[in-house]
């Protein structure tokens, strides 16, 4: 299942794009997986946690490495925990430390 | 506009003028503002300019609720939250808080809270620029960043 994942500040920089398409995958109903780590599928359709996504993003994107420790995941623009279960039709948000102000 | 709170990303000069007359209240007794500008020098860096990044839409939603926390918790009658993207260049504003409230406690204890959270969970970035042209953006805790970032 594909994602997409945008990116900002430092981030962007470091991929040298705003956006990141990250495949992850979802055990289907019946597969053996982590029952902690994937939501799999549901009534809202195929689905996988940020956790998740955040440990592809480190895989295939190695140059985020070193800054995904401190960044936190936004859907639909709200920050979620690792635990959220995630749809790829979603708006994913890659969030590094803010500096504002 | 929301009849008690005002918030906008604005990508010019903040206008002041402009926002002075949205936090009038005929029950206020205080009125309080936070500017914060473009620091030209931080310890043996010298800044040349700034540059500000967002995700807007979310900016924009961690800014209302915000917003509306803060009214609650210190009873505001009147706040307004403006940040600049872009350029900011040196001695510029990059966000102005202002609220009103009935007595001053309420107001200055406001100002400082919003800029906290603001600085913790609102999504925006700097980006420094120095004078001898190197550049980083500000990732407080990343890489021994202090997030040395009070503007």
């Amino acid at each position: 299942m594909v994602f997409e994942v945008l990116l900002f500040a430092a981030a962007r920089d470091l991929a040298c794009s705003d956006v990141v398409q990250i495949e992850v995958v979802v055990p289907l109903d019946g597969d053996s997986g982590n029952a902690k780590d994937v939501c799999g599928q549901s009534g809202d359709g195929i689905r996988t946690t940020a956790k998740s996504i955040l440990q592809a993003l480190g895989e295939q994107c190695p140059e985020l490495q070193a800054l995904l420790p401190s960044c936190r995941l936004a859907v639909d623009c709200e920050y979620v925990s690792p635990e959220t279960c995630v749809s790829p039709e979603s708006e994913i948000a890659l969030i590094p430390p803010v500096s504002g102000g | 506009m929301n009849e008690k709170h005002f918030i906008e990303l604005v990508d010019g000069p903040i206008q002041m003028e402009d926002l002075r007359e949205q936090i009038d209240h005929s029950d206020a007794g205080a009125h309080g503002w936070f500017v914060g500008v473009t620091r030209r020098r931080t310890g043996d860096l010298v800044t040349e300019t700034l540059h500000y990044q967002a995700h807007k839409a979310m900016a924009l939603r961690e800014l209302d609720s915000l917003a509306k926390s803060a009214m609650k918790k210190y009873s505001l009658l009147r706040l307004v939250i403006v940040h600049r993207l872009g350029e900011v260049p040196v001695s510029e504003a990059s966000v102005v808080i202002g609220c009103s409230s009935q007595h001053r406690p309420e107001t200055f204890s406001a100002l400082e809270w919003i800029m906290n959270k603001l600085k913790k969970d609102v999504p925006i970035w700097k980006r420094e620029v120095y004078c001898d042209g190197k550049e980083e953006w500000v990732h407080p805790g990343v890489d021994g960043d202090d997030g040395e970032a009070l503007p």
